[in-house]
């Protein structure tokens, strides 16, 4: 119980992801995770597995076409391959995250900003070193979820990253639906405004609410 | 007794069978002479896969304008490369793809470039349907029941160059299109496609290419309607260092920069 008597979730995991690091959870059902961005317009980049067979996974088209919208906001749920909901966004105090513009690699960074950013740190490699310990690699990457990231699809079609909307303490509460694996980068990306040119740190809460 | 009551009669019978099949749906030696590499008609509900040389054209034909194809590529010869729909929009700084524009690879390289379209469109948000989808919408969604689903067609077609269920990630989709209204909601644009339309894809890399011919997933047709899809690939000559889908963009220059890499021996 809390000191005014409401009952206190129960706090599963606390932890701050540092700058440029990778991260995986096991999210029961049932269970919250709290992602806050601490210092502001922090991507977060994000896929999710089901724990009892991960090749179902997170699907960008399956949620999109889920809810006949590209962005993520309050209330979308997070669809896997097979159309399942895998977790629900049931808060976020930032308007919408998005989900087509990918995970940022070394190798579309040499496309985007010039050869001489192949060897800077990149998404790709954060998920492959979060992937490999759970027996998954490259293969199982796909289109991710980049919480705090601002991808508007102008009428033409011509889409990019542009300013954040995000801001210091701003946040996004996911209820996992069945039990996943959530693999994050927290993005070391220094070429474009996701970061705002500097990445942070990331915060991420489990909480129990049972 | 019956034709088939012997295995004399069997094979009689069964030898009987392709003369008398639908000449549409028969895969054939191509009759175009030793550039001809493919040419097969798929029909809907089904699925093709093949690997194409660096420099093959890939014609893709919509012949009575109510096709849908959604559609993967990997690299043949290191297939954990593959296509990466989310970097092929985002490196050309575009969702809508069409002529000159090129379907990257999660290596920063070119598999396929769009040399010819003559479609109304395409789409790279919605990628395919799965079992539940098409149960929902159809009422039998299964890989061979009335309304086969595209991600259990993938599954065997992939399966077939020793790749699985992993390795079916998000597609393109060809012939049909959707639109981002200003606050993200989809519009379907699919209807009223040209009977004849034809997308040229050139392969830029070895690539080894599997398709479906489902609806899209968007289509709001209660009925599972989706026409055939003619394919021919004629083997051609790789992009030269000036071709103006090369040169067209910093960004293409580079990715093609990549794959000239990948090429060195």
């Amino acid at each position: 119980m809390t000191s005014d008597g409401t009952p206190a979730d129960t706090v599963v995991a606390d932890e701050v992801v540092a700058a440029r690091q990778p991260w995986s959870h096991l999210v029961r059902a049932g269970e919250v995770l709290t992602i806050i961005d601490l210092e502001g317009n922090q991507a977060v980049d994000f896929l999710v597995y089901c724990a009892d067979d991960p090749i179902e996974r997170y699907s960008a088209a399956d949620t999109m076409t889920g809810q006949g919208n590209v962005y993520l906001t309050t209330g979308t749920i997070l669809r896997s391959n097979e159309g399942r909901a895998m977790m629900t966004i049931v808060d976020s105090t930032v308007e919408r995250h998005d989900t087509v513009g990918g995970a940022c690699s070394r190798e579309s960074n040499s496309l985007r900003y010039g050869h001489h950013t192949n060897h800077q740190h990149a998404c790709v490699d954060n998920f492959l070193q979060a992937l490999g310990p759970l027996g998954m690699g490259k293969r199982d990457m796909v289109s991710n979820i980049n919480f705090f990231m601002n991808v508007p699809v102008e009428a033409d079609g011509s889409l990019g990253i542009v300013d954040g909307i995000s801001a210091a303490g701003l946040s996004v509460d996911l209820r996992a639906e069945t039990d996943v694996i959530v693999v994050v980068s927290n993005c070391p990306q220094i070429n474009n405004p996701c970061n705002g040119f500097a990445p942070t740190p990331v915060r991420m809460i489990v909480t129990d609410p049972s | 007794m019956t034709s088939t009551s012997t295995t004399r009669g069997a094979r009689d019978h069964a030898r009987a069978q392709a003369a008398a099949a639908d000449e549409r749906f028969s895969r054939r030696v191509p009759a175009g002479g030793p550039d001809v590499l493919w040419h097969e008609t798929v029909e809907g509900g089904n699925y093709a896969v093949r690997r194409l040389p660096r420099g093959a054209r890939l014609n893709l034909r919509d012949p009575d304008g109510d096709t849908s194809v959604q559609l993967l590529v990997f690299n043949a010869e290191a297939p954990a490369e593959r296509l990466n729909v989310a970097d092929t929009v985002k490196v050309q700084w575009q969702a809508y793809l069409g002529a000159g524009q090129l379907l990257l690879s999660d290596m920063g390289r070119v598999l396929m470039s769009f040399e010819s379209d003559t479609s109304a469109g395409h789409d790279t948000f919605c990628a395919m349907s799965n079992r539940a989808w098409n149960d929902a919408k159809y009422g039998d969604g299964a890989a061979h029941g009335d309304a086969p689903n595209a991600r259990d067609r993938f599954a065997v077609a992939l399966a077939k160059a020793g790749l699985d269920r992993r390795d079916i990630g998000p597609s393109v989709n060809l012939f049909k299109s959707v639109v981002v209204e200003p606050d993200g909601s989809f519009s379907w644009r699919g209807d009223g496609a040209p009977a004849g339309a034809e997308v040229v894809l050139r392969a830029d890399m070895d690539v080894l290419v599997a398709l479906t011919v489902t609806p899209h997933v968007l289509d709001p047709r209660t009925d599972y309607i989706v026409t055939p899809l003619e394919i021919e690939a004629v083997r051609g000559e790789p992009a030269s260092n000036d071709d103006a889908i090369r040169t067209a963009t910093p960004e293409s220059i580079r990715a093609f920069e990549n794959t000239d890499d990948w090429l060195l021996r």
